[in-house]
C-alpha cells in the first residue's frame, strides 16, 4: 500500500523507494524552495533532468507513471500557455498574431520557463508520494519529527478507511435511483438528491470512526502514555546520501543558473 | 506455552446505563458472576443491552456518553475502566477494527500500545498468528483480506495482549457461512487449554452454542432472566427466546419453514450477455450472464463472496450499466439501465444489503411516501398504501421516527416497505435477511412468499440456505463472475 491508492505496481525494494519517508519528502522539498523563488530555465531544466534520471531508483515503471501523470502533464502544457499568451513580454520575432492574441518567441520562451518550473517542483512531491508507505511515514513522523502518536496514527487508521468511503459512495447513489431519485433537469432539486447523499456518507463514515476508535481503544491506543514502535524506522546514512544529494543538486542548480546570468527571483 | 495469564472473574451488581438522549435504559438491574475460565453466551432480544454489557466488560464505556448509570462492573475486583488491559475484545466490523495497512503490524499494534519491547513483540505477533491459524504472513495487506480472514486477524490482534478476559461481541455479524465458520473454529481452537474467561454475543447461537458452557438470557430492561448449561437453559427458554427473534439451536429452535412453490406467470425479466468489468480491475466481475425471471417466481442467487452476485443484481435491476448485453424489463425495448429513475422505482424495487443506504427522508412515514411521489401515483393513494404498509410491517408505532435511529430489524422491514410502496412488478433483494433476528427473518419470508403469489418476480441474491430453500423456485449460482448452473425450476 502506498500514499494514494493509484493501483500502479511499484518494487518497494528499489534504492530510493526504500529510503525513510521523511528522507523522501524532505529530498523533494528542498528543489522546490528554490524553484519557487526563482524563474529561470537554467535552474529548472536542469534539477527536472535530474529527477527524470531518477526515475528508474525509485522502483515506478515508466508506463505506469505516465499513465498517473497525464493531469500534470496537462497542468504543466496549460501553465505554459498560458503564460504564453498572457505575459508581458512580448519581445523577439512575432510568431501569431490574432486580433488581441500575441505570441512572439519571447513569450513562448517565457511559457516554456514557466511550464518547466511546475514540473520540476511536481515531480519530485509525485516520486516521494507515490513511494511512501503510510505506515511507515507514521512511525517516522512520530520518531524523527517528534509528532505525537496519537495524531499519527489516529490519521493513519482513519486513512485506512478512504477506499471504503469511495466504495460506499457509488453505493449510496445506486440507491438514490432505485428509491426513483435522479436524472432530474431541475439543477436545485439534483443539489438536494446530492446532498442527502453526500449526509449519509457522513453518517456512515462517522458511525464508522466511532468503531474504529472503540476498537483502537479496546488495544489499549488511549490508554498508552508510553509506546514503543515494532518497526524501527532507520534513518541511516542512506537517507542521509539522498538529502545531501537533493541538496548538491540543488545548490548546482542554482550555481548555473546563476553562472549564465538565467538567474532571475520572483521578488525583485 | 503462556498463551494468558490465566483468567479473570467477572462480577456485575445492579449495573444499568442509560445514554445521553435515550429515554430508555440500554440494560438495566443486572446481576452476573462468571468465574474465571468460564465460557458465557449472552442471548437475549434485540434492545436487551448485550452489548452494552459486553462494552462495561470490557472498560469502554465513557461515562460521558450516559445520562445516568447505576451499579458496579468488576473485573478480578478492580472495576473495569481501570482493567482494560486484562480485557481483549473483537467486534462486529472487521473493516473497523483494523488499523495498520500489513497484516503482521496491525496485531503489534496491541503491544506497541502497551510499550512492550520491540525484541519481543514479533515473537509474540507470530505465536498469535499461529494460535488463530492466520496463514497469510506478517506482510499480506489487510486490504487484501477477505472478511473472515480480517476478523481471524483482529482476533489475533486481542489474544496477542494476553487478555485474562476475551470479549466478542457478534463478531461474525458481518461475515458470509465460510467467513463465520472460519472465526468461530479459530475462537474455539485458540481457547482450547487456555484459561481465559470467554463473554460472547452471537447473533447465530446455533453457531456458536458449541463454543461455551453456559448461557445467560437477558431480557430488555430485566436484567437476567435465565442462567444455566445450554440445554437447559434452551430446553427451558426455547421457544419464548424463539418468539423474541432470538435463533434458538436445534432441536430446541423451531424446525425450518418447508418451500412453497409460487404460482408463475409470463417471462417479466430477460437477461442477455451481462458483461461487468469495473475501472482499476483486470477480472470482469461478471462475465456473459444470461438469466430470465417469471412473474409470480422467485430466483435465488448464491454463491462466494466477490463472486460476482451483487454486481448481477445491481444489474437486473438496472441500477449499473453492463459493458455489454442488456437487461429488459416486460415488453420494453429500453434497455434497464437507461431508464429514468422515476419509471425503474415504479416497476423494479431494490433491497439494499445494508437498509440505511436506502434512506433519503427524516421519517418513517415519508420513506414510504417517496417512491409514489416520484412515479407519479396520487398523493392520497400513496398516503393509504403506506398506511397500509407501516401496519403490515408493524412500523406504525415508529411512523414518525428518523429511519437512521431504528433498530436493526426496524430498519429492513422500513426498507423493504419504502420499495414495495410503488407495488414494484420485479423485487432484487441483496442479501435481505442478513443480521436478521429469526423473528425479522420470518416475517421477510412471508412477506415475499405473499407478493409472489400476487403475480410479483423476486430475485434475492443470498447467503442463506434456509431462505434460499422455502423461497426459490430456481436457483442460479455465481463463481468467478460466471453464472454456474440455471437450474430447472422446481415442482
Amino acid at each position: 500500500m502506498t500514499l494514494v491508492q493509484t493501483h500502479l505496481s511499484t518494487d518497494p525494494a528499489a534504492p530510493l523507494a526504500r529510503r525513510n519517508p521523511v528522507a523522501k519528502l524532505a529530498a523533494a522539498l528542498i528543489p522546490s524552495l528554490v524553484l519557487l523563488v526563482s524563474v529561470d530555465p537554467v535552474s529548472s531544466a536542469l534539477l527536472l533532468t535530474a529527477w527524470l534520471l531518477s526515475v528508474p531508483a525509485w522502483g515506478v515503471g515508466w508506463p505506469g507513471l505516465l499513465r498517473r501523470l497525464w493531469p500534470l502533464g496537462l497542468a504543466v502544457v496549460m501553465v505554459a500557455l498560458g503564460n504564453a499568451v498572457f505575459t508581458a513580454r512580448k519581445g523577439g520575432a512575432t510568431l501569431l498574431e490574432a486580433g488581441p492574441l500575441l505570441i512572439t518567441t519571447e513569450s513562448l520562451a517565457t511559457g516554456a520557463t514557466a511550464g518547466l518550473r511546475v514540473a520540476a517542483i511536481a515531480l519530485p512531491g509525485v516520486l516521494a508520494v507515490l513511494t511512501i508507505d503510510p505506515v511507515d511515514l507514521a512511525d517516522s513522523l512520530v520518531r524523527h519529527l517528534r509528532v505525537p502518536a496519537r495524531f499519527a496514527y489516529g490519521s493513519l487508521a482513519a486513512f485506512r478507511l478512504a477506499p471504503l468511503l469511495a466504495a460506499e459512495w457509488e453505493v449510496l447513489g445506486r440507491a438514490r435511483r432505485a428509491r426513483g431519485l435522479g436524472g432530474d433537469r431541475n439543477p436545485l432539486r439534483a443539489l438536494t438528491v446530492l446532498g442527502g447523499r453526500l449526509f449519509a456518507l457522513l453518517v456512515g463514515a462517522v458511525r464508522r470512526g466511532t468503531h474504529l476508535a472503540v476498537a483502537m481503544d479496546a488495544r489499549g491506543f488511549a490508554a498508552s502514555a508510553r509506546r514503543t514502535c515494532a518497526r524501527r524506522p532507520a534513518f541511516g546514512r542512506a537517507d542521509a546520501a539522498l538529502l545531501a544529494a537533493s541538496a548538491l543538486l540543488t545548490a548546482l542548480a542554482v550555481a548555473a543558473a546563476l553562472a549564465t546570468g538565467a538567474w532571475s527571483p520572483v521578488l525583485s | 506455552m503462556t498463551v494468558s495469564d490465566g483468567g479473570a472473574a467477572i462480577r456485575v451488581r445492579g449495573f444499568g446505563w442509560r445514554y445521553a438522549g435515550r429515554k430508555a435504559w440500554a440494560c438495566r438491574g443486572v446481576d452476573l458472576d462468571i468465574a474465571a475460565g468460564e465460557r458465557v453466551l449472552l442471548v437475549g432480544p434485540s434492545g436487551a443491552g448485550k452489548s452494552t454489557l459486553l462494552r462495561a466488560v470490557a472498560g469502554l464505556l465513557d461515562p460521558e456518553t450516559a445520562a445516568e448509570h447505576e451499579g458496579s462492573v468488576l473485573v478480578d475486583g478492580v472495576p473495569a475502566a481501570a482493567a482494560r488491559d486484562r480485557v481483549g475484545m473483537l467486534l462486529q466490523d472487521p473493516e473497523a477494527s483494523l488499523v495498520m495497512s500489513r497484516s503482521g503490524d496491525d496485531v503489534a499494534f496491541g503491544l506497541e500500545n502497551a510499550a512492550v519491547p520491540a525484541e519481543e513483540i514479533w515473537p509474540r505477533v507470530d505465536e498469535a498468528l499461529a494460535r488463530v491459524g492466520f496463514r497469510h504472513g506478517r506482510e499480506r495487506p489487510t486490504s487484501a483480506l477477505s472478511g473472515g480472514e480480517q476478523q481471524r486477524l483482529a482476533l489475533a490482534g486481542a489474544l496477542v495482549r494476553r487478555p485474562s478476559v476475551l470479549v466478542l461481541d457478534e463478531p461474525t455479524a458481518n461475515l458470509d457461512p465460510a467467513g463465520t465458520t472460519t472465526v468461530l473454529s479459530a475462537v474455539g481452537s485458540a481457547l482450547t487449554g487456555a484459561a481465559t474467561t470467554l463473554l460472547l454475543v452471537e447473533h447465530r447461537v446455533d453457531a456458536a452454542a458449541g463454543l461455551v458452557d453456559r448461557v445467560v438470557v437477558l431480557e430488555p430492561g430485566g436484567g437476567v432472566a435465565d442462567d444455566g448449561p445450554p440445554a437447559e437453559v434452551f430446553g427451558r427458554r426455547g421457544a419464548a427466546l424463539a418468539a423474541a427473534g432470538v435463533w434458538v439451536p436445534a432441536p430446541w429452535g423451531p424446525a425450518a419453514p418447508l418451500f412453497r412453490p409460487g404460482p408463475g406467470g409470463d417471462v417479466l425479466l430477460t437477461a442477455r450477455g451481462l458483461s461487468l468489468t469495473y475501472p482499476h480491475t483486470r477480472r470482469p466481475a461478471l462475465s456473459a450472464a444470461s438469466l430470465s425471471v417469471r412473474r409470480g417466481t422467485a430466483v435465488a442467487v448464491t454463491g462466494p463472496n466477490g463472486s460476482g452476485k451483487s454486481t448481477l443484481a445491481m444489474l437486473l435491476a438496472g441500477l449499473l450499466p453492463p459493458d455489454e448485453g442488456s437487461v429488459r424489463l416486460g415488453g420494453s425495448e429500453r434497455p434497464l439501465h437507461r431508464w429514468r429513475p422515476r419509471d425503474l422505482c415504479r416497476r423494479v424495487g431494490t433491497v439494499f444489503q445494508d437498509p440505511e443506504h436506502q434512506f433519503v427522508t427524516r421519517t418513517a412515514r415519508d420513506e414510504l411516501l417517496v417512491g409514489p411521489r416520484r412515479a407519479g401515483v396520487a398523493a392520497d393513494a400513496a398516503a393509504r398504501r403506506a398506511d397500509e404498509l407501516l401496519e403490515r410491517l408493524r412500523l406504525t408505532r415508529l411512523a414518525g421516527a428518523n429511519p437512521f435511529t431504528l433498530s436493526g430489524g426496524e430498519k429492513r422491514r422500513l426498507s423493504v416497505a419504502a420499495v414495495l410502496a410503488t407495488a414494484p412488478d420485479l423485487l432484487v433483494m441483496d442479501e435481505p435477511t442478513f443480521g436478521q433476528d429469526a423473528r425479522t427473518w420470518a416475517e421477510l419470508l412471508e412477506l415475499c412468499v405473499g407478493l409472489r403469489e400476487g403475480g410479483t418476480a423476486i430475485v434475492a441474491v443470498t447467503h442463506d440456505e434456509a431462505f434460499a430453500g422455502a423461497l426459490a423456485d430456481s436457483r442460479v449460482t455465481v463463481a468467478g463472475g460466471v453464472l454456474a448452473a440455471d437450474a430447472e425450476v422446481r415442482s
